[in-house]
C-alpha cells in the first residue's frame, strides 16, 4: 500500500529455473523487487511457488538460471542468504513446547544477536505485541492469531533486508488478519522487504505489486490496479481464476 | 424434522491449570436438503461442534439430534446416516486412491458400482491417479478423494469441516459446485470454513466465535443487518489513509477491505471527509457509498462482543 519505494534491487531472479528429471518445477522466472516493497507472490497449488521460494531462501539450488537475494547468489552464497532473511510460514514457525519468552532468546540466538540487544529486543517486542504478562505462557496455550503475530515479530528480529511469508495468515478472524497486514505495513514503511504468498485474493489488493505463476512460468506481473485493467475485471479474484484455469498441469 | 438439530449444547475442556469453554450454549437448526455455514475463526468452537454431532465427543450439557437420531442414546444410527470429512486429511496414506475408496465403501456395507453416480463428477477427476498413494496426492486432490470418501455410502447428512483452508482459490470454487449438486440431490450439508466469501454460497449461515453464536441467518439478511452507512474509500497513500481516517471524528470503524478501505462513522458528510482528507496531503482521492458485505457485519459483531466481554 505503501507507493514510494525507492529503486534499490533486494531480490532478483534471472530466468530461474528447477528441473525434477523431466518435470520443471519452476520454468525460467525473471523479477525485480525492490527495497520496502510488498510484493505478492500468487499462483494455484502445484504452479511452483514453493520450489520458486526454496531457491530463493537458498534451500535448494537452482539447475539454470540465477538469482540474488539481499546482495547475494542463490546458487553460491546460500548460508549468507540465510542469515539475511527472515522466514514464516504457517505450517511451521515457534517452537509450541517454549515459552513466548524462549522462543524469542533463541531466534535471537539463532541469528547471532548480542546479549544486550537481546533484552532490548525483548521488551520492545512484547510490549509492542501486549505480550509482556504472557512471557512465561507456552506458544500453543496462546490463540492462533497471537502466535501469528509473534512468529512474524521474531522472524524480523534480526532485521533482514527480506522478510518470506509463506501463507501467513490461514485460519484467523478478519480482524486479527487485518492487524497482521498493518505489521506488514510496518515493516515495509521501516524499509523490509516483504515477498509474500496467500489464497486470499483480498489480501493480494494490499500488496504493491504482484506476479501469478502458472505451470511454473510467471504468467503476469504488475501492480493491483495494473493486472485488473489489464484483464478488464474489477477484482483479483477474477484475474487470478482467469488465469489459473489455463493450467494444464495437475497440482500435485 | 430438521436434519440437524441442536439445543443448548455446552461443551468445556479442563486442564490442570483452567477450565476453557468451547461451546457455550449453542442452539440451532439445519433444514432437509440445506446447505449450513458455520463461519468463525479458528478456536471459535465449530470443530467441537462437528466432533459431538458426529458423535465422537460429548457435550457438558444440552442435547442434538442428527438425521432425528439422538448423538448420544443412538450414536449407532447416526454413524451409519453420516458422511464426516474432518479439518485434518484422515484417510490411509499408504493406501491408494482407489483402495480407499473401496476401504470406506466396504466398512459401510456397500460398493463404489452401487453409489457411484453420487461421487462421479468427482472422481472422474481422480481416476487417472486411482493407483497413486493418497499421501502422494496434492492438497486439491486429497480433498476431492476425502469427498468421495465421505459420500460412497450415500449419507442424509454430511459434515465438513474447513474442507477448503489452505486450498487455492481455483480449487476452492470447484469444491463449492460439487456442495452445489450434492445438495440438488437431497443431501443436508453443514460445512464450516474462515472464509468469508464462501459465507455467501451457503443457504444459511451462522456467526460462531468463542464457542458463541453471534448471529443466525440468510447471508443477504446477515448484509443488510449492518447498521448505519458504510464508505469505501481510496487515495494514492492507502497506509497514511487508514491511519488519518483512524483520527477522523465521529469514526467508528475504518478497516483495509482489498483495494479500499471500509469506513462508518455517525453522520459522516462525504464532502467534509473529503476535504479533511485533501488537508492531509491525500490525492486521486474516491469516497463511495458501498454495501456492507458479510465480512463487515462479522467484525462488527465481534468488536461489539469484545466490548462487552471487557466491561
Amino acid at each position: 500500500m505503501n507507493n514510494e519505494i525507492n529503486g534499490t534491487v533486494v531480490i532478483s531472479a534471472n530466468n530461474l529455473t528447477k528441473k525434477y528429471g523431466d518435470f520443471i518445477a519452476t520454468n525460467a522466472i525473471t523479477f525485480n523487487v525492490f527495497k520496502g516493497e510488498i510484493f505478492g507472490f500468487l499462483g494455484a497449488n502445484g504452479a511452483g511457488k514453493t520450489t520458486a521460494m526454496r531457491m530463493l531462501c537458498g534451500l535448494i539450488e537452482p539447475t539454470s538460471g540465477s538469482a540474488s537475494v539481499a546482495g547475494f547468489d542463490v546458487s553460491t552464497q546460500p548460508e549468507s542468504i540465510k542469515r539475511n532473511i527472515g522466514y514464516m510460514s504457517q505450517k511451521f514457525s515457534l517452537y509450541e513446547d517454549l515459552t513466548v519468552k524462549e522462543n524469542i532468546r533463541f531466534y535471537a540466538g539463532i541469528y547471532g544477536l548480542s546479549e544486550r540487544e537481546i533484552s532490548e529486543k525483548m521488551k520492545n517486542l512484547l510490549e509492542k505485541l501486549h505480550l509482556t504478562d504472557k512471557q512465561s505462557v507456552l506458544v500453543n496455550a496462546l490463540p492462533l492469531g497471537w502466535r501469528q503475530k509473534l512468529s512474524f515479530s521474531i522472524a524480523i528480529i534480526h532485521d533482514p533486508a527480506v522478510v518470506f511469508l509463506d501463507e501467513p495468515t490461514g485460519g484467523v478472524d478478519p480482524i486479527t488478519r487485518r492487524e497482521f497486514w498493518e505489521m506488514i505495513y510496518d515493516a515495509a514503511a521501516n524499509g523490509t522487504t516483504v515477498f509474500v504468498t496467500t489464497h486470499y485474493m483480498d489480501e493480494a489488493e494490499y500488496c504493491n505489486r504482484l506476479s501469478i505463476m502458472v505451470d511454473g512460468r510467471i504468467e503476469a506481473m504488475g501492480t493491483p490496479s495494473e493486472l485488473k485493467l489489464d484483464f478488464e475485471v474489477n477484482s483479483m479474484d477474477e484475474v487470478f481464476l482467469m488465469l489459473a484455469r489455463k493450467a494444464v498441469r495437475q497440482a500435485d | 424434522m430438521p436434519s440437524v438439530l441442536v439445543k443448548n449444547i455446552h461443551k468445556s475442556y479442563t486442564t490442570k491449570k483452567e477450565s476453557v469453554v468451547a461451546l457455550n450454549n449453542i442452539s440451532l437448526e439445519v433444514g432437509k436438503g440445506e446447505l449450513f455455514g458455520l463461519i468463525g475463526p479458528d478456536g471459535a468452537g465449530k470443530t467441537s461442534l462437528f466432533r459431538i454431532l458426529t458423535t465422537v465427543l460429548l457435550a457438558d450439557s444440552g442435547s442434538a439430534t442428527v438425521d432425528g437420531f439422538d448423538v448420544v442414546t443412538n450414536y449407532r444410527d447416526i454413524r451409519k446416516r453420516i458422511g464426516y470429512m474432518p479439518g485434518k486429511f484422515s484417510l490411509y496414506q499408504d493406501l491408494s486412491v482407489e483402495e480407499n475408496l473401496n476401504f470406506f465403501a466396504t466398512i459401510f456395507g456397500t460398493t463404489i458400482q452401487e453409489n457411484y453416480h453420487l461421487i462421479k463428477d468427482i472422481y472422474v477427476q481422480l481416476e487417472p491417479f486411482k493407483k497413486r498413494y493418497a499421501g502422494q496426492l496434492s492438497g486439491g486432490m486429497k480433498q476431492k478423494l476425502a469427498l468421495c470418501c465421505a459420500l460412497i455410502h450415500k449419507p442424509a447428512v454430511l459434515f465438513l469441516d474447513e474442507p477448503t483452508t489452505g486450498v487455492d482459490a481455483v480449487s476452492r470454487k470447484e469444491f463449492w459446485n460439487m456442495l452445489d449438486h450434492l445438495k440438488a440431490q437431497g443431501l443436508s450439508i453443514l460445512v464450516s470454513t474462515p472464509y468469508m466469501d464462501e459465507a455467501s454460497l451457503c443457504d444459511r449461515i451462522a456467526l460462531i466465535q468463542d464457542g458463541k453464536i453471534l448471529l443466525t441467518n440468510t447471508p443477504n439478511q446477515i448484509s443488510n443487518s449492518f447498521s448505519g452507512n458504510l464508505l469505501a474509500i481510496k487515495s494514492d497513500k492507502m497506509y497514511d489513509l487508514l491511519h488519518d481516517l483512524r483520527k477522523y471524528p465521529n469514526m467508528s470503524a475504518a478497516n483495509i477491505f482489498g483495494e479500499t478501505i471500509h469506513f462508518s462513522g455517525d453522520n459522516t458528510s462525504i464532502p467534509e471527509l473529503d476535504n479533511y482528507l485533501k488537508l492531509k496531503n491525500h490525492s486521486n482521492i474516491v469516497i463511495q457509498k458501498i454495501e456492507p458485505t458479510i465480512e463487515d457485519v462479522f467484525m462488527n459483531l465481534m468488536l461489539s462482543n469484545n466490548a462487552s466481554h471487557e466491561q
